[in-house]
């Protein structure tokens, strides 16, 4: 039998805020433990919270991105249950009133658009981080209180590959936003998966189990996969899927049970009374919508529009906004209406860059200017391709402009007749053989006197030159 | 409506309270009266009624996002039954 | 001169011309709650009576005695439950900060009240109970029963409490003291330990009306620490201590005069309205059609809020952890079976029962909806009327032991304070009489919201015009 997966999925955010949610304690990753803490997040008796202004208006911000409306009515419920993570034992989160529900985020899968709605993107507090020794567990409470964005997807999503789409579009949607880092190694964004499989066709939904513990978006991929395939096994073996918690073992690369969902918690959720209600009137939402930038999916459309980019290129430069600015940048400089050429050296050339130190983009800090003045060079044949990434590297490394390199490294080409001639006649000189393998017709022969040739002059000869006069030699000969 | 041991033994382990046999059969006694008489309640018509769950007019109270005094760890720990270096601790926590 | 008999407006002019000194104030106070504090037991960790002063006290202007559950900066603040035991915070709430801005010393020693203000005569109290200074066989009231016991003992010139459901005016009542629980918001809450977050109030308890509005003018005021406090101008209560009630309209509810008030009370106060009467206030009877529904009400939100508020009492970051734990659940639950008291757990219990799955909408929900119709009967009589007069307890103060093992009775001890929590509003508890055993009566005075200053007004010019707060219990 075939199955459908359905999956859903919940991501927590740190919302990038100078302070936690509602005292005044700094959110710097890192600090040593329990220094970043203060009554208020410890829930010392007699305490109170009162809501951080940013962290409301990124809440509305992001609701805005995901195409969510925004609540005219907003509040906050506390969330009871006993965990030594949480010291005041209720989480500060909302239960019917979320900030922004009804939401949706595009993903291209199998070169079609799909729409994953989303239910709710809510406000909470975070709880803090436990680490797990012999007879004890130590409690850290520096992350307690910070703010976090819940984002619950409608179960719309259909496979691992679709999960990944939606988590880097997301992801991608609100780092342009700037409320957010979503780096998943630092906890800054965290995700659940709730995950069933149905027989292909039908409507009722399985049994679900909800996956944790995935601290990448390929790992929430893979751990996807193996949960299917491990429901699949289990309905075709004639058993029944148990409603549970499991979490994913990278390493070992499966999944094992954390608790069975039979006794279900009981949250006793209700209003929290120490902090009021909140209005969220039309001026608010309309000046926070002005100060959201232009989104990927946006930029995507325009960067095929206006620059004739493929798909490929156009998605891959938008991932990220201050890349994005970068590229576009440059190809408003390059002059040529056919941007192909500097694109295939920003996707080319400079991602491999980025990539081997780690960084984005517009991290390596060249000028938009440079690389363009950089790319005319290899236009006008003036240095080869091959060159063309050592001087890339070295601006990279220097800081220097691409003439000052070229200039400095003797990297110009050879496109002067009189300069090849000796290199062209020592080749001819050398390789006899190849003389006659051309002269009996075989071209080949002809590239490898050629490729003689580049080395003899070091890579700098410009090759189609080179071609043209070892050909006029043989021929005149 | 009534309560019985049971369900008493159920809050009791949610609100995470130990209570010895005899403080179970008083207190379920004790709070099968105050639900009797707390059911005073339905006698009244709430359909159309707003609830009220904050009693003053005023919403939207904010605080700038602006940093404040933190304590030091040792501070922070200072009250604390159980410690070991700067953490709290508490029995191992077993999934 | 016996200055711990002085109230706060007797003695500032006395500090102000050197007569006496800020020392002078606490050696009277010292040696009077060394020679009765063993009788009536206001005071909670009283070291042994030889080193009654090791701790170092600071000296202000006049000393002011705070309730157990107000956090005062490294000075122990417990409850009076075992599971705070040791607890001293790094912080001081805002109203302690308020009151040392002020040039007030905090006393060493805080005021006993009933574990977590949960309870109506003390008796709930990890330190054992007060007694009620007029009659020792008696409770003083609660949960502020230490705060008012010892204003009415002369062991305090004036004192600090909290009020949830009558916790400042039904001990006030009992101990014949003045006794005011503000507005909501009208005082922040920061530092005060949450019993119901959404009825909780600190108010000044005192000897008389002007120390009272002296008391309320140095702790009310906006806190941007407390999301509830509200952010309007605060009044100079004393400028409404005018012995003046000409002309005002005064309710009284003919829902609070029926059974099960004390004929004694019942006497009292209609002597309490035909005096304010005789000074030119319109007295009419009004209608508060809800009034019954108050405490099935009250005690859903306030358990609901504290089951909720108290979750935090753990063992983990602060307080009592029981030893000998098999694991972490176990921890939790003998550290909270073991810290908390009778009445807590019940109240704890009871408001988890009320949140739980499936029984929300039937308890909670209806229970804020209810507290709607409250709330609105109120609004209606604050259209014709000034203010409202009540009793502040259905009986004088009840023996000791008397209603312990019947919780519900106790509850209903708070009958007439109830509401006034529940609707935010203001309203005072002053004395307007005595039993033929010698017993305090008090009256209780109710406005809307933040017209505090007509509450002192009416309560002012009632005792200039009597005598019944001259009177000192023989101790």
């Amino acid at each position: 039998m075939e199955f459908e997966p359905v999956i859903g999925l919940e991501v927590h955010l740190h919302l990038k805020t100078k302070t936690k949610a509602f005292c005044g304690c700094s959110t710097e990753f890192g600090g040593q433990p329990n220094s970043q803490v203060c009554p208020v997040c410890l829930g010392f008796p007699g305490t109170l919270p009162v809501l951080n202004k940013v962290a409301l208006e990124y809440a509305i911000k992001a609701g805005l991105a995901l195409n969510c409306t925004v609540n005219k009515f907003t509040k906050f419920d506390r969330k009871n249950y006993f965990y030594p993570d949480l010291p005041k034992d209720y989480q500060i989160s909302q239960y019917d009133f979320p900030v922004s529900s009804n939401g949706f985020l595009e993903i291209d899968i199998d070169g079609k658009i799909k729409r994953i709605g989303i239910t709710r993107a809510h406000l909470e507090e975070d709880a803090g981080k436990l680490i797990h020794k012999d007879s004890v567990s130590l409690v850290d409470f520096n992350r307690t209180g910070i703010a976090l964005l819940e984002i619950v997807s409608m179960p719309e999503i259909n496979s691992p590959q679709e999960a990944y789409e939606y988590l880097t579009g997301l992801k991608s949607i609100l780092k342009y936003l700037g409320v957010s880092d979503c780096d998943m190694e630092k906890g800054s964004l965290r995700c659940d998966a709730n995950v069933s499989i149905r027989p292909k066709g039908t409507i009722p939904l399985g049994v679900k189990a909800e996956l944790k513990n995935m601290n990448s978006f390929k790992a929430v991929r893979d751990a996807l996969e193996y949960e299917i395939e491990r429901q699949a096994k289990c309905l075709e073996a004639g058993e029944k899927i148990i409603q549970e918690t499991r979490l994913w073992d990278e390493k070992q690369g499966c999944s094992v049970v954390m608790r069975t969902k039979e006794g279900a918690q009981d949250y006793r959720y209700f209003p929290e009374p120490d902090l009021t209600t909140f209005i969220i009137d039309s001026g608010l939402i309309d000046e926070i919508r002005k100060s959201i930038p232009e989104l990927p999916r946006e930029k995507y459309q325009r960067f095929i529009k206006e620059y004739g980019l493929s798909i490929y290129d156009a998605k891959l430069l938008v991932l990220i906004r201050e890349d994005a600015d970068f590229a576009e940048s440059c190809m408003q400089t390059y002059a040529n209406n056919d941007k192909k050429l500097i694109v295939n050296w920003l996707n080319g050339a400079l991602l491999s860059e980025a990539n081997a130190r780690n960084c984005q983009l517009c991290q390596l800090g060249i000028k938009a200017q440079d690389l363009v003045e950089l790319v005319n060079f290899v236009e006008r044949q003036e240095i080869s391709n091959l060159s063309a990434k050592t001087v890339l590297t070295q601006m990279i490394e220097t800081k220097k402009g691409p003439a000052e390199i070229i200039k400095e490294k003797n990297l110009s080409q050879i496109s002067d007749t009189g300069a090849l001639d000796g290199f062209i006649e020592e080749a001819i000189k050398e390789n006899e053989k190849s003389v006659a393998d051309y002269k009996a017709g075989k071209e080949n022969a002809l590239m490898f006197l050629v490729g003689q040739v580049m080395k003899k002059s070091k890579g700098k000869a410009n090759p189609k030159t080179a071609q043209e006069l070892i050909k006029r030699r043989l021929e005149n000969a | 409506m009534a309560i019985d041991k049971k369900t008493v033994e159920y809050v009791a382990h949610l609100a995470r309270i130990e209570l010895q046999d005899k403080e179970l059969e008083k207190l379920s006694s004790q709070l099968h009266d105050i639900l009797g008489f707390i059911d005073k309640l339905s006698e009244l018509d709430t359909k159309d009624v707003l609830p009220t769950s904050h009693i003053l007019p005023i919403n939207n109270v904010l605080r700038n996002d602006q940093p404040g005094q933190s304590l030091t760890p040792a501070k922070a720990l200072e009250n604390a039954p159980s410690s070991e270096g700067n953490f709290f601790t508490v029995p191992k926590v077993i999934e | 001169m016996e200055l711990h008999k002085l109230t706060a407006h007797e003695l500032i002019p006395k500090l102000e011309t050197k007569e006496i000194s800020a020392e002078d104030i606490l050696q009277a106070l010292y040696s009077r709650i060394k020679s009765i504090d063993s009788k009536v037991n206001a005071y909670v960790r009283r070291q042994n009576d030889s080193s009654f002063r090791d701790s170092p006290q600071e000296t202000g202007t006049v000393p002011i005695t705070i309730k157990d559950n107000i956090c005062t900066q490294g000075l122990n603040t417990e409850c009076c439950s075992k599971i705070l035991g040791g607890f001293k915070p790094p912080y001081d709430a805002t109203v302690i900060k308020k009151l040392k801005a002020a040039g007030l010393s905090i006393f060493n020693f805080k005021a006993n009240m009933d574990e977590f203000a949960f309870g109506s005569s003390t008796e709930n109290s990890f330190f054992g109970t007060t007694h009620n200074p007029w009659d020792l066989e008696r409770v003083p009231g609660g949960s502020s029963g230490g705060s008012a016991a010892c204003v009415a003992a002369d062991e305090a010139i004036w004192a600090l409490g909290s009020d949830t459901g009558g916790s400042i005016r039904q001990p006030a009542s009992f101990c014949g003291v003045v006794g005011l629980k503000p507005t909501y918001g009208r005082v922040s809450r920061y530092g005060l330990i949450a019993f119901a977050s959404s009825l909780d109030q600190i108010g000044p308890i005192t000897k008389d009306v002007r120390d009272n509005a002296m008391l309320l003018n140095i702790i009310s005021g906006y806190d941007a620490l407390d999301s509830t406090s509200i952010n309007t101008a605060v009044q100079d209560y004393t400028k409404s201590l005018t012995n003046d009630v000409k002309g005002l309209k005064i309710g009284v509810p003919k829902e609070y005069f029926v059974e099960g008030m004390d004929k004694e009370v019942e006497g009292a106060l209609q002597e309490a309205i035909n005096k304010l009467k005789s000074l030119g206030a319109e007295v009419k009877e009004v209608s508060l059609p809800h009034s019954k529904y108050a405490v099935p009400v009250y005690y859903i939100i306030a358990t609901a809020e504290a089951s909720s508020n108290l979750a935090r009492f753990d063992g983990v970051q602060y307080g009592f952890r029981a030893q000998q734990t098999q694991n972490l659940i176990d921890m939790y639950k003998k550290t909270r079976g073991q810290g908390f008291g009778d009445e807590a757990k019940r109240r704890i219990i009871l408001g988890t029962f009320v949140l739980s799955h499936g029984y929300y909408d039937a308890y909670y929900l209806r229970a804020l909806k209810v507290r709607t119709l409250i709330k609105q009967d109120f609004d209606k009589v604050f259209k014709d009327f000034d203010c409202i007069i009540a009793p502040t307890a259905p009986t004088p103060a009840f023996k000791i032991g008397e209603k312990v093992s019947d919780p519900l009775k106790m509850y209903l001890s708070d009958i007439y304070t109830i509401s006034v929590n529940l609707a935010g509003i203001p309203a005072i508890s002053l004395p307007c009489g005595f039993t033929k055993a010698g017993l305090p009566i008090g009256m209780q005075i109710m406005s809307k919201p933040f017209a505090e200053e007509m509450i002192y007004r009416v309560a002012y010019t009632y005792e200039q015009n009597t005598d019944w707060h001259k009177s000192k219990p023989k101790i």
